[in-house]
């Protein structure tokens, strides 16, 4: 087994990609009120920087995500987690833009979270890694691209977490962002998905290997407790339309149900199987941390409750897409953002994309998707006169 | 020649859509209400500089848009447009729309609150040929300007020009400019409203809020 988990934090530092120490001579200020730093952030880049630095798309990854956005996986294996979307002559084309994903705080892939070495103990931080959201991800990434150079970012882009990080450049930062594309997204977790969440968490500290979080340092692992968070999660990506496609209720490897709780139907062995390969390459104390993250975001709670006034007089340009049986973040999370950015004034597309493929689809493969992408983002590198450098 | 972005840009729009885009001034504010495939939209940003955007209510319809760099939403009319600041736009623009919201009225209201001036056509209820197929065979109309069958016309809130004008009076817009679309597309500015709603088979007008 390969797992990520059981590399030190000297292997994982020897991933592909990059790593930069940042926050050395000024520290980041987290929103839970600690100034934090120096603190690693793993990223991986794909195509060129131009001269001029104008051409960057930063892709904000999701929840279980990484930096690997079009690469084989060092860990698992499999073709990168957009993989369909990057590269040479896809939408987001690494011909004409730098694509620029970083590991959030918080997560296992290289950058600082709860499985790192803690400086003041020598021992893995645990649950002594402070928590972290949704806004301090971007300020740490504006900090590294502060550290490539790059004033202003061409684009900022995701799904689910990735497109509220897209949200928060836009909110944040919008003088160092052109535009943001945030997909199957929302402006603030829904008390559903903080129930979900809810029930994740708890099945990862159930599990007695979990230890009150202190699991790397007695050399456990919570694996049962991992896998069933993310058994829950992953029925949260699908429509019930999708999952009674691929499997109906048909049985898996037998003619006739056992009478017994093995795992008879072919769901079940798929979701038993998603839950034992994630724990090979994720961490549980990350999947708190970055769960919490999710569920303390709500960009209108920022600015007094309205929403609008998160995006008062932004010259972002904004691509919103939702997908009509995504009931995750439905399409009416997406729409509550639409009508905030008219009130804002915003130039603001919004697409809703028919599909019965779930939340998962905006990481599948979507002509639709791929078509509203590439034109939006021709149309914005024509009025950022990108073409012309 | 400007960039053939939405492969509009050779061929030449409408002619209802081309009148509607001689109303504009360059460089304006404009909202485009059931922009369709965006060759309205599209026409005055490439030949206008106009800041556009977009409303469209079929998926397909704003998935062309955006695939082609204009800025549109899925939404419609009746839900979509309280949330813009009033006098957001130069122009709210509403073309061949109207006669198939759910609250017309209301709709007219909220153009010219958030547009400086608004841009309303429709198809006249009162053209003659729509009186003569009514009188003559008893059935309800199918014309160039109303092409579909009753039971599959998205229009539910049709019109003559003598309704519109009095909707606009009890609502106290004013009208800058009125013109009708004659049968083979020429077009007559409005002297007489009861000529007009005899002969036009759609209405255009151009209107403002009262102001006070």
């Amino acid at each position: 087994m390969s797992a990520v988990l059981k590399m030190p934090p000297s292997a994982r530092a020897n991933l592909p990609g990059h790593r930069v120490l940042l926050g050395a001579e000024r520290k980041l200020r987290l929103d839970c009120g600690l100034d934090f730093g120096p603190f690693a952030l793993a990223y991986q880049t794909y195509g060129r920087l131009n001269a001029a630095r104008t051409n960057c798309i930063l892709v904000c990854h999701a929840l279980t995500g990484d930096q690997f956005v079009a690469e084989e996986h060092p860990v698992t294996g499999k073709a990168g987690w957009w993989a369909t979307m990057v590269g040479p002559g896809r939408p987001l084309d690494t011909d004409k833009y730098f694509i620029l994903c970083a590991n959030v705080l918080s997560g296992c892939m290289g950058t600082a979270g709860p499985m790192e070495t803690d400086p003041a103990t020598g021992r893995p931080y645990g649950l002594n890694f402070p928590v972290i959201t949704v806004a301090d991800m971007v300020r740490s990434q504006k900090m590294l691209i502060d550290h490539l150079g790059i004033k202003k970012l061409f684009c900022a882009t995701g799904g689910s977490m990735g497109g509220m990080q897209a949200l928060q450049w836009a909110s944040s930062f919008p003088d160092s962002v052109f535009s943001v594309i945030p997909i199957a997204s929302a402006a603030r977790h829904s008390a559903q998905n903080i129930a979900f969440h809810e029930v994740g968490r708890q099945a990862i500290m159930a599990d007695p290997d979990w230890c009150g979080g202190d699991y790397l340092s007695q050399g456990k692992r919570p694996h049962r407790g991992l896998a069933v968070a993310r058994m829950a999660a992953h029925i949260t990506y699908l429509s019930e339309a999708a999952l009674h496609r691929k499997f109906g209720r048909a049985l898996q490897d037998r003619a006739n149900v056992t009478y017994g709780f093995d795992a008879d139907f072919q769901v079940e062995s798929y979701l038993r199987y998603q839950g034992s390969t994630f724990v090979d390459r994720f961490d549980a104390n990350s999947y708190l941390y970055i769960t919490r993250a999710m569920d303390y975001f709500d960009l209108a709670a920022e600015h007094g409750g309205v929403l609008a006034h998160a995006f008062k007089d932004t010259k972002v340009r904004f691509c919103l897409v939702s997908f009509t049986s995504d009931w995750l973040f439905p399409t009416k999370e997406s729409r509550a953002i639409v009508h905030a950015l008219n009130a804002a004034m915003a130039n603001v597309s919004f697409v809703e994309i028919e599909t019965d493929k779930g939340h998962d689809a905006f990481l599948l493969d979507e002509p639709e998707l791929d078509k509203v992408l590439t034109g939006f983002l021709d149309g914005c590198a024509e009025h950022a006169g990108l073409d012309k450098e | 020649m400007p960039l053939d972005r939405a492969g509009f840009a050779d061929q030449p729009i409408r002619v209802d859509l081309q009148v509607i885009a001689d109303m504009i001034q360059p460089g304006s504010r404009v909202l485009d209400i059931g922009c369709g495939d965006g060759a309205l939209l599209d026409y005055l940003v490439n030949f206008k500089q106009v800041d556009g955007r977009g409303i469209e209510l079929s998926q397909k319809g704003v998935n062309a848009c955006v695939g082609h760099g204009l800025s549109v939403i899925q939404g419609d009319a009746d839900t979509d447009l309280k949330d813009y600041p009033s006098g957001a736009f130069d122009y709210a623009v509403l073309s061949q729309t109207l006669q198939a919201t759910r609250d017309p009225r209301m709709v007219l209201q909220e153009l010219v609150r958030i547009g400086r001036r608004a841009i309303v056509s429709f198809p006249n209820f009162g053209c003659w040929k729509v009186r003569v197929h009514l009188l003559r065979w008893g059935t309800m109309p199918v014309t160039m300007a109303l092409p579909e069958k009753w039971y599959a016309t998205p229009n539910i809130h049709l019109c003559t020009i003598l309704d519109f004008v009095e909707l606009c009076r009890e609502l106290d817009i004013y009208i800058e400019r009125g013109m009708v679309f004659m049968a083979g597309g020429r077009m007559r500015p409005i002297h007489s409203k009861r000529v007009a709603n005899f002969f036009g088979e759609q209405g255009l007008f151009l209107l403002q809020r009262k102001a006070g």
